[in-house]
């Protein structure tokens, strides 16, 4: 099931410069939340700190806190493994381990943590296949395809199969549908509304009827700063912040 | 800035605003053709209605165009949905002064009667509607359209008083009944006609604030109800 994501204080560096001030924020379970912002605006920076993939970047810098569920995302102790066991990740480019095979692809997270029951993973394969829509497209075909045979859609949609895989509480989704025509677009869209039944998700995107079409509550960032957040259909059609206004508008700037 | 989006919406509202031009006009010469009983101003009302309805076509065009191709947002969004209810509205005050014109012209083919109803006032009251509702479109000033809603009562009144005296003289008076029939008539028009004014500062409450008004919900019920 999901769990619900509370943010308080935080604040995160690139070198001197801070690309993220003081976010407050209370991501509900089972939603969708969509992040949006111009370019630069520090969306992408936040999600990331959510599964502590800030960190990986040299000299970069995560002060606050971030709890999902029980979890204390930046507590003492907290390997950043077990945090991104909890919390899935989708990229804007579907990256898909090319010379694996379809099934590989997906039982690749729980191999890498030594799981070798072979019919359990089989039953996860396809349980997580089905959850990304894909299974009746790849079943024939599961260990004779590399996840790189399949079209740009069906990547995308492989990679959210593994992220499923490991039975995560939280999936984050960075721009996961910007580089898909309409028709996979759709699909991951709906994918998105069915996942939220067992999903907390967030998604960032710079595409604001994708918001509008997916999540429930969106936030608006700007230089750094969480300017509004609120229920989707209150940002779309009668925003309390002018900035907020402007961004989606088309007047920023 | 989304410069063609931008002109989009002033191309929409300009059209707008000469169609209200045009509904108010239409109006104010049916209710001159009453005071004159002048029968080429009552013609001109009703060849005017096609130009109003054409119009009314040409605006909801531009509006779905916008929808459709700019996705338009927030105060935006809000402003498109409102001139397509305001277009609806004034195209039916158009046709409120069409009827009131076909009215007159049936007067005129009656002896002239003496009737207990101040046309010309309640049709100066209702056309100051129109006026006002459009004004606050103009300006994009709530106060105004919130203005225009205090208003509507005293038309209402109005038409109240008209009927309950237009009454009393067709049983007074039964050879004028057709004359008070039609005064009467008129006199729906014109609160009609305010009532569409009414409609028009709503919506333009709307578009502003981003609060529905309608049917005495109130300025405290806003959009999207963030709790």
């Amino acid at each position: 099931m999901g769990v619900g994501i509370e943010v308080e204080g935080l604040n995160a560096w690139f070198g001197a410069t801070q690309a993220l001030h003081g976010i407050a924020m209370r991501i509900a379970p089972n939603h969708a939340t969509a992040i949006i912002g111009p370019s630069g605006c520090g969306k992408s920076t936040f999600v990331r700190c959510l599964n502590r993939m800030h960190e990986t970047l040299p000299e970069t810098r995560v002060v606050g806190r971030v709890r999902i569920g029980d979890l204390d995302v930046y507590g003492n102790g907290t390997p950043a493994v077990q945090v991104r066991r909890h919390v899935g990740m989708v990229f804007q480019k579907p990256n898909p381990f090319p010379a694996m095979s379809i099934y590989d692809n997906v039982a690749a997270g729980l191999k890498l943590n030594g799981f070798r029951d072979k019919a359990r993973l089989d039953e996860i394969v396809e349980r997580s296949l089905r959850m990304a829509a894909l299974w009746d497209e790849v079943k024939d075909s599961l260990k004779k395809k590399s996840g790189a045979s399949l079209s740009g859609g069906q990547q995308q949609r492989l990679c959210i199969a593994r992220a499923l895989a490991v039975e995560p509480n939280v999936l984050l989704m960075d721009e996961p549908a910007s580089a898909l025509d309409p028709i996979s677009t759709g699909k991951i869209e709906d994918l998105i509304f069915q996942l939220k039944e067992n999903y907390t998700i967030v998604i960032v995107t710079h595409n604001m009827q994708q918001a509008a079409r997916v999540a429930e509550f969106t936030g608006f960032f700007l230089l750094g700063k969480l300017i509004e957040f609120d229920k989707t259909e209150k940002i779309f059609t009668n925003p309390s912040d002018k900035r907020t206004e402007d961004y989606i508008t088309g007047r920023f700037g | 800035m989304r410069t063609r989006f931008q002109l989009g919406l002033d191309e929409l509202r300009e059209k707008l605003l000469k169609m209200g031009g045009m509904a108010e006009q239409a109006v104010d010469r049916a209710c001159q053709a009453y005071r004159e009983r002048d029968l080429t101003l009552c013609r001109r009302v009703l060849e005017n209605e096609s130009l109003i309805n054409a119009a009314e076509r040409e605006i909801d065009g531009i509006a779905l165009d916008l929808l459709a191709m700019q996705q338009p947002m927030a105060i935006d969004l809000r402003f498109i949905l409102a001139v397509v209810k305001i277009n609806a509205d004034l195209e039916r005050v158009g046709d409120q002064a069409v009827n009131i014109a076909e009215r007159v012209m049936d007067m005129m083919e009656l002896p002239a009667a003496e009737l207990p109803v101040d046309v010309p006032r309640m049709a100066s009251a209702a056309s100051a509607m129109v006026q006002r509702a459009l004004e606050s479109f103009i300006e994009g000033k709530a106060e105004l359209a919130q203005a225009v809603l205090e208003m509507d009562n005293v038309v209402d009144r109005m038409r109240d008083e008209a009927f309950i005296s237009l009454v009393r003289t067709m049983n007074q008076n039964p050879a004028i009944t057709r004359q008070a029939l039609d005064a009467l008539l008129i006199a729906r028009n014109l609160e009609r006609v305010a009532d569409h004014a009414t409609n028009i500062a709503e919506d333009v409450i709307f578009w502003v604030r981003g609060a529905d008004v309608r049917h005495s919900f109130g300025l405290q019920s806003s959009l999207g109800g963030a709790s």
